[in-house]
């Protein structure tokens, strides 16, 4: 069983919502849409689902050609960043409308609306209306309805978001779970490149309607094809520095040399892009052979335990994801560090050509 | 406390102003002819429920209520079972036209039904309509519709399109949907828009006194013409006003919920 998505788009009043995707979903995969809003993560579920018809392209189950098929005949469930449930029935009449629908034996259907309840620990709940449920009750109503029926293919429109945060991780590790024995399609779009990170699987970033890149998630972060996948799929995106490398010495911007050293001797001389993660970047050097940059505090805001510092000089500026509290003044000088080994080299068209070495087991 | 208790007088004083004209028509109901004309009494000396027996037994009132009830009662069904599509149509689908055709709609209500008088009597007459209670509902609907479409389309569109297509997933076939799905959704609004319709048609005299003669007279044009060779016949006429009441009354009681929740989330 495996969806294909083949020359797919779709374009409404000249704007492209998809832009010709080819993508392979198999059958017991998970797989994450990552994007930002308006990338056309939820046009391109709601193409797969049969909501929307595609300007082009065809939509293949096992080979099968369903592009005009009703959504009606199509085995699907959907899941909404909105908690969607038929707020004139209790909650067990919500998670069994599928299967009544599908003229299921009563015997049956009882059974299966207990057994996906208990799954979802909102047995307790089943005789209650949606209306008087916590969002997160919702939500797991709505995803009860969803798994009861056995869809081949089950869509999850950022179904977290309108969840608080300690909700949201409990049920991200519950969904993920959930599906590791299912043998349906799981598609499941998010904006935070955490979340995809959390739920592992096959990641596909998306960007204006286009596939930038797509592969299992560990790949996808490690070797992001070209920049603008390195800043999709980094959260604060991806710190890029334009530099000149000669023979033995790298310039950015025209302003600070450095020597070449490690990995980076491998580079012909020419133009690149340098990106380093947020987190990567240091206020104390880590190595001896670390670049180190003078620059000017030009916004410090904290979330929670961390600190996200945006420094700037008069030719770039970065940002700084640092673990703990801290506290500077705008415009107070400090010295960053950048580890060369942690550096992403992506040539002059953006492309991709030097991943860090040393991370290979370690954290990026 | 005091600010409370004047409060409390001042709207007891307005609402027993309100129901002054209320009171007197009821006053006069169970009056008798003499009493009315003979001078001020504030409640009735001789109390009687001959009006009322009047209008109850004599055939050509009380088939003025039925004339009334019926036509409402189908002006009602013809009204939401029109505007309920429609009204889906606008909120859910982008088509040619569809704002001017909108607002088009609304504009029905701007025209007075005297407009409207000649040529809905000149087509009736012509067509073999003319004095049927159907005549009259079709009438009414000229006002009903534009406006029940309106209501209920500002109830719709707070449904998001999202519980459409969780039907369709579901495996609900569209007009199962609309059915068992969105009307219970919707519920509230239309019992507005039922309750509108109700009052629009119960009150509206001209259009029905014009394109009915006998067999569909309104209980309005048969209140018009009790002045018989004795005089205004003032108890009876007092009786049926009271009736005339009533049938708002029960609607009222029964959309009571529904409208007042309606109120808040539709646009009227």
């Amino acid at each position: 069983m495996s969806l294909t998505l083949e020359n797919l788009s779709r374009t409404v009043d000249g704007v492209d919502y998809v832009r010709d995707a080819n993508l392979t979903f198999e059958a017991g995969s998970f797989n994450v849409l990552l994007g930002r809003t308006l990338a056309g993560k939820t046009s391109m579920m709601r193409l797969m689902a049969g909501l929307d018809k595609p300007s082009q392209g065809r939509l293949l189950y096992n080979g099968e050609d369903v592009t005009g098929q009703n959504v009606q005949r199509r085995n699907i469930s959907m899941i909404y960043q909105q908690f969607i449930n038929y707020p004139t029935l209790t909650v067990y009449e919500n998670i069994a409308s599928p299967l009544r629908l599908a003229k299921m034996a009563e015997s049956e259907i009882d059974r299966r609306v207990k057994e996906t309840a208990s799954m979802l620990q909102i047995e307790p709940l089943l005789k209650r209306y949606p209306l008087e449920l916590s969002g997160g009750q919702q939500q797991r109503t709505a995803m009860a309805r969803a798994l009861v029926k056995d869809a081949t293919l089950v869509l999850f429109d950022e179904p977290l978001v309108n969840l608080d945060y300690k909700l949201r991780e409990e049920l991200r590790a519950e969904l993920r779970d959930l599906f590791r024995e299912r043998q349906c399609i799981a598609v499941y779009a998010t904006t935070e490149a955490n979340e995809a990170l959390a739920l592992g699987g096959t990641t596909t970033l998306l960007h204006e309607g286009g596939v930038v890149q797509t592969g299992p998630v560990m790949e996808v972060y490690r070797a992001p094809v070209n920049t603008l996948a390195a800043q999709l799929f980094s959260e604060p995106p991806m710190n890029m520095v334009r530099g000149r490398v000669t023979d033995t010495e790298v310039t950015f911007d025209e302003y600070s040399h450095h020597a070449l050293t490690q990995e980076l001797e491998k580079l012909t001389p020419g133009d690149y892009w340098f990106g380093i993660r947020p987190s990567h970047i240091a206020l104390v050097p880590t190595n001896d052979d670390d670049l180190e940059m003078s620059m000017e505090v030009a916004l410090s805001e904290i979330s929670g335990s961390e600190t996200f510092m945006h420094v700037e000089n008069s030719h770039f500026e970065m940002v700084m994801q640092l673990m703990g509290v801290h506290q500077y003044h705008t415009g107070a000088p400090v010295k960053v560090y950048l580890p060369i080994n942690k550096l992403f080299v992506f040539d002059k068209d953006e492309q991709l050509v030097h991943t860090p070495s040393r991370v290979a087991g370690g954290a990026v | 406390m005091r600010q409370t208790r004047s409060k409390n007088v001042g709207i007891t004083l307005f609402i027993l102003l309100l129901l002054t004209p209320v009171y007197w028509l009821l006053n006069m109901s169970f009056k008798t002819n003499q009493e009315i004309l003979g001078g001020l009494t504030l409640w009735p000396q001789t109390f009687t429920f001959d009006n009322y027996a009047v209008i109850f037994t004599d055939p050509s009132w009380y088939n003025g209520y039925l004339n009334s009830m019926l036509y409402v009662s189908i002006n009602v069904v013809i009204t939401l079972s029109v505007a309920l599509p429609a009204a889906y149509a606008f909120s859910r689908y982008k088509f040619l036209g569809d704002k001017h055709l909108f607002f088009w709609l609304l504009s029905n209500r701007m025209a007075p039904p005297a407009v409207f008088l000649l040529p809905f009597f000149q087509l009736y007459s012509s067509i073999g309509l003319f004095d049927t209670h159907i005549a009259v509902a079709l009438a009414h609907c000229l006002f009903n519709v534009p406006l029940a479409v309106w209501i209920l389309e500002g109830f719709m569109k707070g449904v998001p399109r999202e519980y459409d297509e969780m039907a369709y997933i579901d495996g609900y076939s569209f007009p199962r949907f609309f059915i068992k799905v969105f009307l219970p959704m919707i519920r509230s609004g239309i019992g507005v828009t039922a309750f509108f319709a109700f009052m629009f048609s119960w009150v509206e005299l001209l259009l029905a006194r014009t394109l009915t003669s006998v067999d569909a007279q309104p209980i309005g044009a048969i209140m018009t013409r009790t002045i018989g060779a004795s005089g205004i016949d003032w108890g009876v006429l007092a009786a049926a006003g009271v009736l005339t009441i009533v049938p708002g009354l029960l609607v009222i009681w029964f959309v009571r919920n529904h409208v007042a929740k309606g109120f808040a989330l539709g646009r009227v």
